[in-house]
């Protein structure tokens, strides 16, 4: 059994950092995130004392298939996270409570927990109709998540539609669903893309941060580098095949029977970047190409409007890695205010880790 | 003083007014308020659903071949299953048939999607409407290992095994952080099982949470992922390659291994945690009977998992089809998904707009213009709603009605569409549960029974995948390892114009879609979906829908924490997001909205 009462602070003692990382993790984080410096304090405190980090998991407009993915999570097994990892506090799809018991959740974790909580979205609000094309407690859901966005230590986008807006965006977007970052601008957002995003990937942003005492590095679209940094296209086992030219050209031909590239048949791993070729699905079980289907990318900003998805791609090239996700994000970059600031949070975060040796010496 | 519903309620909307927002462990954003007399019993009912995604407006002038990716993504927890109507549908309209390989591992996804979705709703979002997670601090251990072996063989049932979860669960409540507990109603009244139970109940929340993650890797098995894993018109995408070049990255002895493996598992977890489960359960609330609704009265059901590929006729359905009117049992009318006067939606009270809404739309022909406004009698203000107007609109979901009936939708309904039709394999595990239980036929219309039919139904489908899995091993074996039907991929070979309809049985219910392609493109899209049904408001003849009519005449103990409500609800899980989006009519715009 799992010690259920073990604390932050204790956890990332175990994982071997220091006091003194610590307590610059707690000034670095309350200062990126606008806060005073008493607030590095009382987070330090708060940490160390309490036990687990409260996470207030909120619901726009989505199909629940981030929630569903978190909970096939294998390592940790989802029961481990949310017993002994996080404190899920409030979370629309599992929690006990309904109506005004759930809505004073929000209230008392504000109150209590002020800069101290992690907010993980999954879904995004709809901004026509005044909003009311979402409503939670008699209210546009957006007024709720602004609301607990301001006092959030950091922000998790799960999923597409957090993160881009998703299918309810797709044109004409008739509700106006807008991804997270455009209604909250003033706070670094971790972008967790994919509808859904792999299990292990979303239970490993959140124990990453528990782990090792920092947020995880970001690239230049809010993605954590370490699950979204190279395409489905660079570690896909078939990769041999299309180098080779040997294509599948009709579902189910003998190609297919044989493993060969999905490229004609429209798989979209070559733009893609998402970690299935490598970490796969549903404890390592497959991913979409293994089991014969190319990739939609589901993980790639509007991807829904970039033709069926059995269109051949035709802007790559057969062979090498031309780009890496820093210089497509670059061209992508439209949410410059936001991803500036993420980037400018982690770096900091960063100085930190990798002081982290030195500081153990000084220990 | 009140008002006669056509359908046979009392709505009386004098008494204190009760509103629960959200209503939470549901799929989406939904709201309730009811009226409860000076004894606190409910008598009146409003159910709304609040929110609303326009899949199907998205979804205009798109290949068909698509149209199961976007479907597929109007829900995250019956994930799949609109999927599967959808290539269905498309198939429909454009006379494609796909083969025998297919049909099997279509089923076998469907099933597993069955099971697994029972399995999560009954324990993660239903239990806590029947156990005390607190209670089950005061359990005794070795009591606790009685009572789970008086009841099952599961292994899992030591004194020590209670023992250590009990101590695990009393540090996570000393710690003072509940979690996912925090707030709930616990040592309420309405929580009847004592603490035995409830600890073994709770040892059964986190096992089924390390298990359904087991389920669905037959979807990641065939389809790649889960949650949602692909799909295709014309077939399935996996290829069957048993011993030739390339065999390893196909599906292949080991896969089929896999799947056995995991349909052996989940046999043995619904035969021996969730229906004993529930079945003791079920004996400490055998008298609380309430929230059987429409379930007596007037059910619906699709049917689904077909025999034979391509043959969807109710003879081939393994699930039944059929409708039930006025708790006429002897009865069972057939059910057509193209005859316009059958299945036709309402909005006078839903939150859109028709030319004239005293009459229904069949879906083929649906028109929905988003219409946003409260009656005259809300209180609040548009974007601060504190009470709704029930005589107005008052629901992003529309008011479907199967020949001007409301209909009952589920596994419930499944099951007495199966046990009116003296199916033995659905009347025979109905009998036996109540007889176990000491209850007679009518009991089966309630909250309790909803739940009990889920539970029975993860238990057929278990079986049902096991058979398939064998039909699937049997047909290669006879050298047929076809799995896609490729002769009208291209668009070219189709019809300048072609409607059609697909429809499956959902975890929660009937659903199905209705498709016309032009030149190639969609031309217009229209899914009515399981929650649509149950959830609906109210209609021009004033019947109310399934979930207002389930929770009428329920005794509250105490108004203040809505436990019984929530129970009733979940008895149905509702999926929010399936219910509240729809289609525009042929051509026409969507109504101008107030961008802010």
């Amino acid at each position: 059994m799992g010690a259920a009462t073990e604390t932050f602070y204790s956890v990332i003692r175990r994982q071997g950092i220091t006091r003194r990382s610590f307590h610059k993790f707690c000034s670095l984080t309350a200062t990126s995130l606008g806060f005073g410096p008493g607030a590095a304090t009382a987070m330090a405190e708060a940490l160390e004392t309490k036990e687990r980090v409260p996470v207030i998991w909120m619901h726009g407009l989505e199909c629940t298939c981030c929630s569903e993915s978190f909970i096939r999570s294998a390592h940790p097994l989802v029961k481990d996270a949310v017993l002994s990892m996080i404190s899920l506090d409030y979370d629309d799809t599992i929690m006990a409570a309904a109506g005004h018991q759930a809505e004073a959740i929000l209230e008392e974790t504000r109150a209590k927990y002020k800069g101290q909580y992690i907010l993980a979205v999954e879904g995004n609000p709809p901004l026509n109709e005044g909003g009311m094309f979402c409503i939670d407690g008699g209210k546009p859901f957006v007024e709720k998540l602004k609301m607990m966005a301001e006092d959030a230590m950091a922000i998790i986008a799960w999923g597409a539609c957090a993160s881009w807006g998703c299918v309810q965006a797709a044109k004409p977007n008739p509700t106006q669903a807008t991804p997270i970052d455009k209604v909250i601008t003033n706070k670094p957002i971790i972008k967790v893309p994919g509808c859904p995003p792999i299990a292990e990937v979303m239970t490993g942003v959140v124990t990453f941060i528990t782990t090792f005492g920092k947020l995880p590095e970001l690239d230049r679209q809010g993605r954590p580098k370490m699950f979204y940094s190279q395409r489905i296209h660079d570690k896909c086992y078939r990769r041999p095949h299309f180098d080779a030219g040997q294509f599948v050209e009709e579902w189910d031909d003998e190609a297919a029977r044989k493993g060969y590239c999905l490229y004609k048949m429209g798989c979209k791993g070559p733009t893609t970047y998402n970690a299935c070729s490598t970490v796969r699905w549903n404890g390592g079980v497959s991913f979409p190409i293994q089991s014969g289907h190319g990739c939609i990318g589901c993980s790639e900003d509007g991807f829904w409007d970039k033709g069926s998805f059995y269109d051949r791609l035709t802007n790559i090239k057969q062979f090498g890695i031309e780009h890496n996700a820093d210089q497509v994000g670059m061209v992508a970059a439209g949410t410059v205010g936001a991803a500036v600031a993420a980037h400018a949070a982690v770096t900091a975060v960063k100085r930190l880790a990798t002081k982290r040796d030195d500081a153990k010496q000084d220990h | 003083m009140g008002i006669q519903t056509p359908n046979g309620f009392n709505l009386d909307n004098s008494g204190k007014r009760i509103v629960v927002d959200p209503v939470t462990r549901i799929e989406g954003h939904m709201r309730v308020e009811v009226n409860v007399d000076s004894d606190n019993v409910i008598r009146n009912a409003v159910s709304t659903g609040t929110m609303w995604r326009g899949i199907e407006v998205i979804l205009r002038n798109r290949d068909p071949r698509d149209a199961w990716a976007f479907t597929e993504r109007i829900c995250g927890v019956c994930t799949g299953t609109h999927a599967l109507t959808s290539v269905r549908a498309v198939e429909n309209a454009l006379g494609i048939t796909i083969p025998e390989n297919a049909n099997s591992i279509r089923n076998l996804m469907q099933l597993a999607l069955q099971v697994h979705d029972h399995v999560v709703h009954f324990y993660h979002l239903h239990a806590l409407d029947w156990v005390d997670v607190v209670s089950a601090l005061s359990a005794d251990p070795k009591a606790t290992s009685t009572l789970a072996q008086s009841i099952s063989s599961w292994p899992l049932s030591s004194p020590g095994y209670f023992r250590d979860l009990q101590t695990r669960l009393k540090k996570f409540v000393e710690s003072g952080q509940l979690g996912p507990f925090k707030n709930g109603y616990w040592g309420s009244k309405a929580y009847k099982l004592p603490p035995e139970a409830n600890l073994m109940a709770v040892a059964h929340y986190l096992e089924a949470l390390d298990f359904q993650k087991e389920i669905v890797k037959i979807h990641t098995i065939f389809g790649g992922k889960n949650p949602h894993p692909n799909w295709l018109v014309g077939g399935v995408p996996c290829p069957i390659n048993i011993d030739g070049t390339g065999a390893v990255g196909a599906i292949n002895i080991e896969r089929l291994n896999l799947v056995s493996s995991i349909i052996d598992r989940l046999i043995e977890f619904n035969e021996l945690v969730y229906l004993p489960d529930v079945a003791a359960i079920g004996s400490f609330y055998k008298d609380w009977l309430y929230g059987g609704g429409l379930s007596g009265k007037s059910v619906l059901a699709y049917g689904d998992v077909p025999e034979h590929a391509n043959d969807y006729s109710a003879k081939s359905l393994k699930l039944p089809q059929g409708a039930i009117i006025n708790g006429n049992l002897s009865e069972v009318f057939p059910v057509d998904h193209a005859n316009p006067d059958e299945i036709q939606e309402f909005v006078v009270h839903s939150w859109y707009k028709y030319p004239d809404e005293t009459k229904g739309l069949h879906p083929w022909d649906g028109v929905t213009e988003p219409h946003y406004e409260l009656g005259p009698k809300a209180k609040g203000t548009r974007t601060n709603i504190e009470q709704l107007d029930e005589e107005a609109k008052y629901s992003w979901i529309k008011a479907p009605r199967w020949r001007g009936h409301a209909m009952e939708v589920g596994p419930l309904a499944r099951w007495v569409v199966g046990y009116a039709q003296n199916k033995a394999e659905f009347k025979d595990p109905v009998d036996k549960f109540l007889k176990d239980l000491d209850l007679p036929l009518t009991a089966l219309f309630s909250t309790l029974g909803r739940t009990a039919a889920r539970a029975l139904e993860s238990v057929w489908a278990g079986r049902q995948m096991r058979y398939f899995q064998d039909k699937l091993i049997a047909n290669i074996k006879a050298g047929d390892s076809s799995t896609a039907n490729v002769d009208k991929w291209k668009p070219e070979s189709w019809p300048k114009e072609a409607k059609g309809v697909g429809f499956t049985e959902a975890p929660r219910g009937a659903l199905a879609h209705w498709i016309k392609i032009k030149d190639t493109k969609i031309d217009n899209y229209q899914c009515v979906v399981p929650t649509t049904w149950n959830g609906s408001p109210r209609d021009p003849k004033g019947n109310i829908g399934a979930f207002e009519a389930s929770l009428m005449n329920t005794p509250m103990a105490n108004p203040e924490q809505p436990l019984e409500i929530l129970r009733t609800i979940h008895s149905f899980d509702p999926c929010l997001a399936c219910s509240t989006h729809v289609m525009s009519p042929d051509g026409q715009e969507l109504a101008k909205v107030k961008v802010r």
